[in-house]
């Protein structure tokens, strides 16, 4: 099948970008090289397509209940204008996917998701959502694009009449982009302040050539997937099919934050509840290699020389300059401080736990 | 990033591996369309001076940001030198692939394995071919 392309495939091609196959998307990868992205965004700013996301509605009377009850994160501790990070969790607690909940009100709720799943959560929501309110899979609807970076508000408030410093983190409105319609969503995937934006497919193309000379003054420059996973891998943002997955569970992934086993029932709970009362056997934790090399997605995890678990991320860290990655390691490893080796090319490569994220802005 | 040129004075690979007469040696590298395929390079690993190796082995891996690529010898020989100093610039891979992005020295045992290799015109035509 050939790979979709986003309403801004030509001006990926025009501005260079190397376009590559991501989850049946073609999407560029980079433009001008992946770590001078990856720092653009930390010192000033990037613009990313991400049009390739799903977009899933909620809409009509009880529809926050219906979404609340496929969610772990609870709808009903923000108010409207809010969006919360949340789990979409299979009968065993694990991951459909992870997805945003953006509130609009309690009929109206957006939901998020990987571009990987969009079409699967559809059809698990579709088959086990509380009929009454309209599902509906908006994603042909929708463009989107995320700004990130210190400098993204400053340089999106030049084409806003929306006052952007009121949109709290985790906040959203609806409003205009250089006169075109669209939601503002101060959410990303980088570690960094900016905003995500949704807009009409026909104006992403436009949008993005504005904000681009908007920004170009403040160093802000086109980013392609390549930086877009060094920069989260950095914020310990999990990747879907990488960090999480159908077989792994919030808890697991030092998720419990999403988790609101206090709501009266969500799809997912029991077994969440008897993995939290037996205990969580492995967990997902973030490293650097104390000797040479790169972790990569899939490395084995040994201790005492026994395969033990698996690296799920890895990378050579722009901002630190030091290989970081993540793993599931068994509990009784898990610790800051804890030492075991990844097996890169045969050879056991000596690893240590570390605090996470491995970057945090200031 | 540096322009994707094909020196006359070298050799090349279908694997986008170069080599260049110094002495009794091959100088060994990857060509600039490979730098440009793998993008930032950020990891270097090369073999110890001594190592045998044969046309086809590999010899070590050179990691992007998001890839692990392994080197493959061009030749068979017996490797006689290697650019330490990637280990700390890695980036010269990309900034300079014929000159300090160099990777190792390989004395071949059978000189004339080098003229068997693909000249600058045969390879450029391979790499217009990849698309």
């Amino acid at each position: 099948m050939a790979p979709r392309r986003t309403p801004l495939y030509d001006t990926h091609v025009r501005y260079g970008g190397k376009l590559v196959d991501f989850a049946g998307w073609e999407l560029p990868v980079q433009y001008e090289g992946v770590i001078a992205e990856h720092k653009a965004v930390r010192e000033a700013a990037g613009l990313f397509d991400v049009s390739h996301m799903g977009e899933i509605v909620f809409e009509g009377e009880g529809a926050l209940g219906a979404c609340n009850e496929l969610i772990t994160n609870d709808l009903n501790h923000i108010a409207d204008g809010q969006a919360i990070y949340a789990g979409l969790l299979n009968e065993r607690g694990g991951f459909v996917d992870d997805v945003i909940c953006y509130r609009f009100s309690p009929t109206k709720i957006l939901i998020c998701a990987n571009a990987s799943n969009a079409e699967k959560d559809f059809a698990w929501m579709k088959a086990h959502a509380k009929k009454g309110p309209d599902l509906r899979d908006e994603s042909e609807s929708w463009a989107q694009l995320a700004i990130q970076g210190p400098k993204a508000v400053g340089i999106l408030q030049k084409l806003a009449k929306t006052e952007l410093s009121a949109i709290a983190f985790f906040h959203f409105a609806e409003g205009e982009l250089d006169g075109k319609p669209v939601i503002l969503a101060r959410t990303g995937y980088t570690g960094e302040d900016g905003f995500e934006i949704f807009c009409r497919p026909d104006d992403a193309a436009p949008l993005w050539e504005a904000i681009v000379a908007a920004g170009k003054p403040d160093g802000l420059v086109p980013c392609g997937l390549g930086a877009r996973d060094s920069l989260r891998l950095e914020a310990k943002l999990a990747l879907y099919g990488n960090d999480i997955d159908d077989e792994t569970t919030p808890l697991e992934a030092g998720l419990g934050w999403i988790v609101k086993l206090d709501k009266p029932s969500f799809i997912g709970k029991a077994a969440l509840e008897k993995q939290k009362a037996e205990g969580v056997k492995r967990k997902l934790v973030g490293f650097t290699l104390v000797e040479r090399g790169i972790p990569r997605h899939g490395y084995p995890v040994l201790a005492d020389g026994e395969p033990v678990g698996v690296v799920t991320s890895g990378t050579m860290s722009p901002t630190l300059g030091q290989p970081i990655g993540l793993a599931y390691v068994p509990t009784d490893l898990a610790s800051v401080g804890s030492t075991f080796a990844v097996e890169i090319r045969g050879k056991p490569v000596a690893a240590q736990v570390v605090k996470t994220p491995f970057y945090k802005r200031k | 990033m540096a322009d994707l040129s094909y020196p006359d004075n070298l050799r090349y690979t279908k694997d986008h591996e170069w080599a260049r007469k110094d002495g009794d040696d091959l100088v060994i590298g990857i060509t600039a369309f490979a730098q440009s395929q793998l993008g930032d390079v950020v990891y270097v690993d090369l073999p110890d001076v001594g190592k045998a190796l044969r046309a086809g082995d590999d010899f070590g891996v050179v990691e992007s940001t998001k890839a692990v690529s392994e080197l493959l010898s061009p030749v068979s020989g017996e490797v006689t030198g290697r650019n330490d100093p990637l280990v700390d610039t890695p980036e010269a891979v990309n900034e300079d692939p014929y000159g300090k992005g160099w990777m190792i020295k390989v004395k071949p045992s059978d000189p004339g394995a080098f003229d068997a290799l693909m000249d600058a015109a045969a390879y450029a035509a391979f790499v217009a071919e990849q698309g």
